[in-house]
């Protein structure tokens, strides 16, 4: 397991040594959803929220 | 292990404390009195006991000498007996109002009359564990405190110490009816308080000197009746004294909070519903959950905290004391998840 910082809040996130590029990962303490861009080491950027067309 | 003892069994906070007490890994004797029942089996008045215990109340002069004694009176009946129960027990953990004030301007001014213990209100260690966890690790005597009083207490007192906001803070609370007792009165009956959202209490509620003393704000609370059982809903809105970030607000709660078993900071993305503070989800367990908001042109912030009122608010919040008097695992007793959805 390794760490890294929540873009968002701060908090160390604890993240799996397999983790895979393109993985999701989530904040426990504000819910921010990561992208993992770099395994080796581990760089997140915000995760791409859903986009909601209202029916349109 | 300890023998515990509960003084005014019958009521609400009488029935949750027996809840609680009978399924504690460290209490091996339990006695509850209650006047108007002696003789009667707890289960008769607080069916959810039913088969969990054949025990009945008995009368106050009944009771033995025990290692812990809680008070569920009714305000007042504390202050004129508690020298009787401090000869019983080595603890006494009062959950009446009783003593939960030392100031007795502000007592006067709050309750309307005068004080008939003044003199033992000095020996009472607030029961706030997130502030006064090395206190109570020796206080033999614990003022549990009011349940809108620790939802305010806990929202406000680290953004006040920390300098963030001012003094003066406007303070919502919204209450279920449990918090009036069980006790039926004219503003508490079913028929007249199902589906009620009332203003319970605008201004001068007893709570608000608790938050005045613990906090060194200058509040005004206004408490509503809301339909739901169980729960305190409160908001408070400060105003900012210098620019501060989210984060900035974030990590006030998160280094005053970060090690306490049941005081949590809840503000979160994406889960609709469920990013801030609702007091349902805590519905039967010892939580206290914590959110804040920012207002958009920087000089405002919303504190919010969610409990159950008689759990946090006062039973469980009791018991999380006595387990760190006793040294007792602090999380002793009060470990269940709430129900969800209920």
């Amino acid at each position: 397991m390794t760490t890294a910082r929540c873009i968002s809040c701060d908090n160390m996130i604890s993240i799996p040594t397999d983790v895979k590029l393109a993985e999701i990962v989530t904040c426990l303490e504000c819910g921010a959803e990561h992208e993992v861009i770099n395994s080796n080491p581990i760089e997140l950027i915000a995760a791409p929220e859903i986009e909601e067309d209202w029916g349109e | 292990m300890v023998h515990v003892a509960i003084v005014g069994g019958s009521g609400f906070v009488g029935g949750e404390l027996s809840r609680l007490l009978l399924a504690h890994p460290e209490v091996t004797k339990l006695q509850v009195t209650s006047e108007s029942r002696a003789g009667k089996p707890l289960g008769t008045v607080h069916p959810n006991l039913r088969h969990h215990t054949d025990q009945a109340f008995i009368r106050k002069e009944d009771l033995n000498p025990c290692d812990v004694i809680f008070l569920a009176m009714p305000h007042g009946a504390a202050a004129s007996e508690v020298s009787i129960w401090q000869n019983k027990a080595t603890v006494v953990i009062d959950l009446s109002s009783d003593f939960r004030l030392n100031d007795m301007a502000l007592y006067e001014r709050y309750y309307g009359g005068l004080h008939t213990a003044t003199h033992l209100c000095s020996q009472f260690t607030p029961g706030i564990p997130e502030f006064y966890r090395n206190e109570l690790r020796s206080a033999d005597r614990i003022a549990g405190p009011g349940c809108t009083a620790i939802a305010g207490i806990l929202a406000l007192r680290p953004l006040r110490a920390s300098g963030v906001i001012e003094p003066r803070v406007y303070v919502d609370s919204k209450v279920g009816s449990s918090g009036s007792g069980a006790r039926v009165g004219l503003g508490t009956h079913h028929p007249l308080r199902s589906g009620v959202t009332r203003v319970f209490k605008p201004t001068g509620h007893r709570h608000e000197a608790e938050i005045v003393t613990q906090c060194d704000v200058i509040p005004h609370v206004t408490v509503n009746s809301v339909d739901m059982v169980r729960g305190i809903l409160l908001t408070a809105f400060c105003t900012l004294s210098h620019p501060v970030s989210d984060r900035d607000i974030r990590k006030i709660f998160r280094e005053a909070y970060a090690d306490e078993p049941f005081t949590r900071l809840v503000k979160r993305q994406g889960q609709a519903g469920y990013t801030l503070p609702e007091p349902k989800i805590l519905t039967g367990t010892n939580y206290c959950d914590i959110g804040y908001a920012l207002t958009d042109d920087g000089s405002g912030l919303i504190a919010i905290s969610a409990l159950d009122n008689l759990m946090k608010g006062a039973v469980g919040n009791a018991i999380h004391c006595m387990n760190i008097r006793m040294q007792f695992p602090e999380t002793a007793g009060l470990t269940s998840i709430s129900l969800h959805p209920v």
